[in-house]
């Protein structure tokens, strides 16, 4: 693979596919725990064997988050954070085509910074994908038409609690990948996932033509081998918040989540799906 | 056109913007108010309650004194002081109470700035046996801290909220949190006219019983409708529930009340819909105090009802329709309209309301002694002897007065 072309989403997940392998797809907030330290835990994840990342933009009012992200943000935002910045540094990085971005915001920042003008921001800088929390397909239309024209997929996310019917209208109108939100709730570890989510995956996964993603209360290496199983990606947000914010100084935080993902990523490759 | 269309529009405004898993509880509530609006037993148990529980209708009362102190404009005041609980809060939650009850959700949740709504809330979850959860910003909790304690012995849990501004909007961030997690078991009662779909609707048409009953008294007591109606802009809930049922009348002019806080050129305002710009939070696109990148700003106000930076989003649509006038009034002038009111007429309104009730002081000398203004008292102030502010003037008043009677 030429590093330094541009991947979609979609070819991602086909060079996984031709690879029998999950996604693993690790979560930062942009600006946490201050700027550099942030472009130095994005290179360490991509070695560290991330397949994508998600990149949150930090928000005054994160309501589908969790205390963990809730307060990274607050930090993120608290270091001057912004996005013309984060857009900024993520163009200057080398390896931004190595693995596509998937960028997180809230509606509002979106809404504001201008949807076309953040879109093509957000292409150049490798983000690829664009996930909204408080965006539903009911209300997407024009940014989901934007995104088409852009080439930036709009991910749209299932929740335990849609309806057959809402089910059906996030499956046909998703982008890129299903986010299967794996409990109601906001984001955040969990000590243990619901007994019924591998079933759910796996129903849900006969219905999508799109790859299966699951998020939310993803922490340690047992929950990410189990979902692995039978999900076509991971997404592990807190966790690695969690161990940023424990961690004394930048370079530990760094080595720390490095070896973290690290072992995730050899666990998921031994899983048999 | 019947406002909201179907997606939850006021024009452009509203809509809902939650997380997916919110809009199984959404939808559900949605069918669920229609559901009881066909349902003769609904509206019946509704009505004997804020008849005889609520003790509706509140009284629209001839303010004479301050009438005569203010020289011009005869002022009424719609009473929702006197409402059970002490605010126009209740009659949104009688509603949403028996509609959860309805629902077969038996736990509620709710945020809550000034502490009247979750007052109110903790009222109702009592009176109908649900448990109650309620969120307050620490900041809140203590200028508040009468209804605290009220909301306490209710049997409510209060959880004290210290993240971002510490007031009623990251309480709400809580609490839709809350709602989130819980979403299968649990109903939020929203406390104002904000909020995604259906609830912008819901709660003004649990308010409007407000305006309703007052155009039947004003017509009852001088025979035609008032010239203006002046309510407090917060949220909006007070405000659209008095200002709705008039809407059609078009020779009633109605205006609402921002609080500019320390001054409009100040940051330390809460005047959403004179300086804001439209955005979404808390699940609705509306007027929205932010900066350039979409960040939502602190507000700030004496009043913590009023301290939010968002609004209504039918407040945003009667705003760009020009029907509603929206303007704002400073905390001192606030502060100086809830001494007059207490001292002319006996009656100590809730700091939200002098708001409402400063500006009806600034209009009323230069208009004609035949001119009607009705002011919406929403609320009583006891709940306010606890501000620090409140407190400070109550002493200065009382040196004041102890010197005097020294001469």
């Amino acid at each position: 693979m030429n590093n330094h072309l541009p991947i979609s989403i979609s070819s991602a997940f086909e060079e996984l596919r031709k690879n029998n392998k999950k996604a693993l797809m690790p979560y930062l907030t942009a600006g946490y725990p201050d700027a550099k330290t942030f472009i130095l835990l994005l290179k360490e994840i991509i070695k560290a064997g991330a397949d994508m990342v998600e990149i949150g933009i930090p928000f005054s009012d994160p309501l589908a988050d969790g205390k963990t992200i809730q307060s990274s943000s607050q930090i993120a935002l608290q270091n001057g954070t912004n996005i013309d910045e984060i857009f900024r540094q993520l163009g200057e990085l080398e390896d931004r085509y190595k693995v596509p971005l998937i960028i997180m915001s809230y509606y509002n920042p979106v809404l504001q910074y201008g949807i076309s003008k953040f879109l093509k921001k957000s292409k150049t800088a490798g983000g690829f994908g664009l996930l909204i929390p408080d965006m539903i397909p009911d209300e997407g239309i024009a940014i989901e038409n934007k995104c088409r024209t852009s080439g930036v997929d709009l991910i749209y996310l299932l929740a335990p609690t849609s309806s057959a019917l809402r089910r059906k209208l996030i499956l046909k109108r998703s982008q890129g990948f299903i986010y299967l939100v794996s409990v109601a709730g906001v984001t955040g570890a969990r000590k243990s996932l619901p007994g019924k989510l591998n079933r759910w995956i796996t129903q849900i996964k006969k219905e999508s033509c799109l790859p299966v993603c699951v998020g939310f209360g993803i922490s340690d290496l047992t929950q990410a081998k189990s979902v692995a199983r039978v999900a076509d990606g991971v997404i592990i947000g807190s966790a690695i918040i969690d161990i940023i914010k424990k961690s004394s100084g930048s370079q530990e935080a760094v080595s720390n989540v490095g070896r973290f993902i690290g072992k995730i990523r050899k666990g998921m490759d031994n899983v048999k799906s | 056109m019947e406002q909201p269309n179907k997606l939850g529009y006021f024009g452009d405004y509203g809509g809902r913007f939650v997380p997916e898993t919110l809009m199984a509880a959404l939808l559900e509530l949605e069918e669920g108010y229609k559901d009881a609006l066909r349902d003769p037993e609904f509206k019946s148990e509704l009505k004997r309650l804020l008849s005889t529980y609520v003790g509706r209708p509140t009284p629209l009362y001839f303010a004479k004194s301050l009438t005569m102190k203010y020289k011009g404009a005869q002022i009424y005041l719609k009473r929702e002081d006197l409402a059970h609980t002490g605010a126009h809060k209740i009659n949104n939650c009688i509603g949403q109470g028996l509609l959860a009850r309805r629902m077969n959700k038996k736990r509620i949740v709710a945020e809550t700035g000034a502490g009247q709504h979750g007052v109110a809330v903790a009222t109702i979850a009592s009176l109908f046996n649900q448990s109650c959860v309620i969120y307050m910003g620490i900041e809140d909790m203590k200028r508040q801290a009468p209804n605290v304690a009220r909301m306490n012995l209710l049997g409510a849990e209060v959880v004290p909220v210290d993240s971002g501004s510490k007031t009623l909007k990251d309480a709400t961030n809580e609490a839709i949190r809350d709602w989130v997690t819980n979403v299968e078991t649990t109903h939020y009662i929203i406390g104002s006219t904000v909020g995604p779909h259906p609830y912008p609707k819901l709660v003004r048409d649990f308010q409007a019983v407000i305006g309703r009953e007052t155009k039947i008294q004003i017509k009852k007591q001088i025979n035609r409708l008032p010239d203006q109606i002046i309510a407090c802009v917060g949220g909006g809930s007070n405000s659209l529930g008095m200002f709705y049922p008039f809407i059609k009348d078009k020779s009633v002019k109605l205006t609402g009340v921002e609080s500019s806080g320390n001054g409009l050129n100040t940051h330390l305002h809460a005047a959403t819909l004179t300086k804001g710009k439209p955005g979404v939070l808390h699940g609705s696109f509306s007027y929205l105090l932010q900066d350039k990148f979409g960040q939502v700003k602190t507000s700030h106000s004496i009043a913590a009802g009023l301290d939010y930076p968002g609004v209504g989003p039918e407040h945003s649509f009667l705003k760009d329709q020009s029907r509603v006038n929206y303007v704002s009034v400073t905390d001192k002038e606030a502060l100086s309209a809830f001494i007059e009111l207490t001292e002319t007429e006996g009656i100590i309104p809730a700091l939200e309301s002098s708001f409402a009730l400063a500006y009806a002081k600034k209009i009323a000398s230069k208009l004609p002694k035949k001119y009607i203004l009705v002011v919406n008292l929403s609320g009583r102030g006891d709940k306010d002897l606890a501000n620090d502010e409140v407190a400070s003037l109550i002493n200065k008043r009382l040196e004041a007065r102890q010197k005097k009677g020294r001469e």
